[in-house]
């Protein structure tokens, strides 16, 4: 699995932050994602997939 | 079938208004006659709630939209044109220019930010705690816990002195009622705005470690624009997380196997939270869009100029999303639900009201095991003529 993240769309809702800390963070200057691993194990790929689900303004996505 | 108008009165205190909920089962979008006679569309369907909030096609202006709720139908004529035509009020602006404003403050929120604040929220629901149990039994929840943490909380974050919080809870008050009159919400809204441009100017002369002397000192923002920035700061930061605090403490006394869940099992805290928000949805008129353009909503075309609505407590008990929604199960996976909203726009304080939930709740129920209510449930003021819903007071004893 690969992260893609697009820091022009995020809003910084943080609600990836929340749900997988181990792959994302969040900016201290304006919040927005910063990808911590942009190839996640295997046992973290479910709840990336959530991750990616519950982000409001579809900057996340995943090129398998 | 008749001509749909939107209600906030509810025959259950926990559950959406019957004659919204029933459509929920009957299709994504309903037609709607807005309080001054538009024709627009109520959305009740989970899957459309989403597409409509995310996409850029729906614009959040002022002057695009259209008031719900009767009551505010003469608000809304004499605001139109200036309804929050305060600068730097985010809220309602869409991309590009909503994203100024939102990158500026979302450091300020994030998970991390956060979390660093848990010791003193802590503290705070603390020292709250023992207050309300000096002052002795019975005691009304949303007086003595359920309003003044996150007040105290959202004010010492802003630089906010709590000791004016007469003024400005009571001028948030009339801006949330939905049966205030054009004029008091006129009023309401120059005294807010006035209190905190003159709270700004202070912040300049002298800067403190809050955030709005730090926008302030950034340099960014304009006086007037902050001046809009701190008046919805303040406002969704205080008015929110006290609603779900004493809406939550009510239904969780209603519900007494899931109140023991939430005092006795740690590891069910975070999820009872986020399905505290889902079941109680107390954003219960709002958010309303406006069409930029003809858009196909799953079957259905929204017309360029077409307002759309959406009734959250519905969209959150989506049988296709949230199967037996209708019930309180602190244990079901509550994730993806809308009561932050979605979008461009979804909740900047969502992670703080997170925190404000998962400690509050937990230490209320841990410090008084007892706690119960202390009038008949039928006798609880309901917040059934407010934009946030939840109750007026809880009389609790222990």
């Amino acid at each position: 699995m690969k992260i893609k993240a697009d820091t022009t769309v995020c809003i910084g809702a943080g609600m990836c932050a929340l749900t997988v800390p181990q792959v994302f963070d969040q900016s201290d200057e304006d919040g927005t994602v910063v990808l911590l691993e942009a190839s996640p194990p295997a046992e973290l790929e479910d709840a990336v997939r959530r991750a990616v689900t519950l982000c409001p303004s579809g900057a996340l996505s995943i090129a398998e | 079938m008749s001509e749909l108008i939107m209600t906030t009165d509810r025959e259950r205190p926990f559950d959406p208004p019957e004659r919204i909920a029933e459509l929920g089962g009957e299709a994504p979008l309903h037609r709607l006659t807005f309080a001054d006679g538009h024709e627009g569309w109520l959305v009740t369907g989970y899957t459309a709630a989403r597409a409509i909030l995310a996409d850029p096609r729906f614009s959040n202006r002022p002057e695009y939209t259209h008031p719900t709720i009767p009551a505010r139908a003469e608000v809304a004529e004499k605001l139109r044109g200036k309804e929050f035509a305060v600068p730097g009020f985010f809220l309602r602006m869409d991309a590009p220019e909503h994203t100024r404003y939102r990158k500026l403050l979302t450091g300020q929120f994030t998970v991390r930010r956060m979390k660093q604040l848990e010791p003193r929220v802590e503290e705070i629901t603390r020292a709250r705690l023992d207050a309300m149990e000096a002052a002795g039994k019975p005691a009304d929840l949303v007086e003595q816990f359920a309003l003044p943490i996150p007040s105290l909380v959202i004010c010492e974050l802003l630089g906010v002195p709590y000791e004016d919080r007469e003024r400005f809870q009571r001028d948030s008050r009339l801006l949330l009622a939905l049966e205030s009159g054009a004029d008091e919400v006129i009023d309401a809204m120059r005294s807010m705005t006035g209190y905190l441009y003159d709270l700004i100017q202070r912040k300049r002369a002298e800067p403190r470690d809050d955030l709005i002397s730090g926008l302030v000192q950034g340099g960014e923002l304009a006086d007037d624009e902050l001046t809009g920035v701190a008046f919805l700061l303040l406002v969704a930061g205080h008015e929110t997380t006290a609603n779900m605090l004493g809406l939550g403490t009510y239904a969780l006394l209603r519900n007494p196997d899931q109140l023991a869940a939430m005092r006795d099992d740690p590891s069910v805290v975070d999820n009872g939270v986020e399905e505290l928000l889902r079941y109680l949805t107390i954003i219960h008129i709002g958010p309303i869009r406006s069409a930029l353009e003809d858009v196909e909503v799953e079957g259905v075309v929204v017309r360029k100029g077409q307002a759309v609505a959406f009734s959250l407590p519905v969209v959150n008990r989506d049988p296709a999303r949230f199967p037996g929604g209708d019930s309180l199960d602190l244990t079901r996976p509550a994730g993806g639900h809308l009561t932050f909203g979605h979008g461009i726009h979804q909740c900047l304080g969502q992670q703080l009201a997170r925190i404000e939930m998962r400690i509050g709740y937990p230490a209320l129920l841990r410090r008084f095991p007892g706690l119960r209510l202390a009038v008949p449930p039928e006798e609880v003021p309901m917040r059934t003529d407010m934009s946030i819903y939840g109750v007026h007071r809880l009389p609790v004893t222990w």
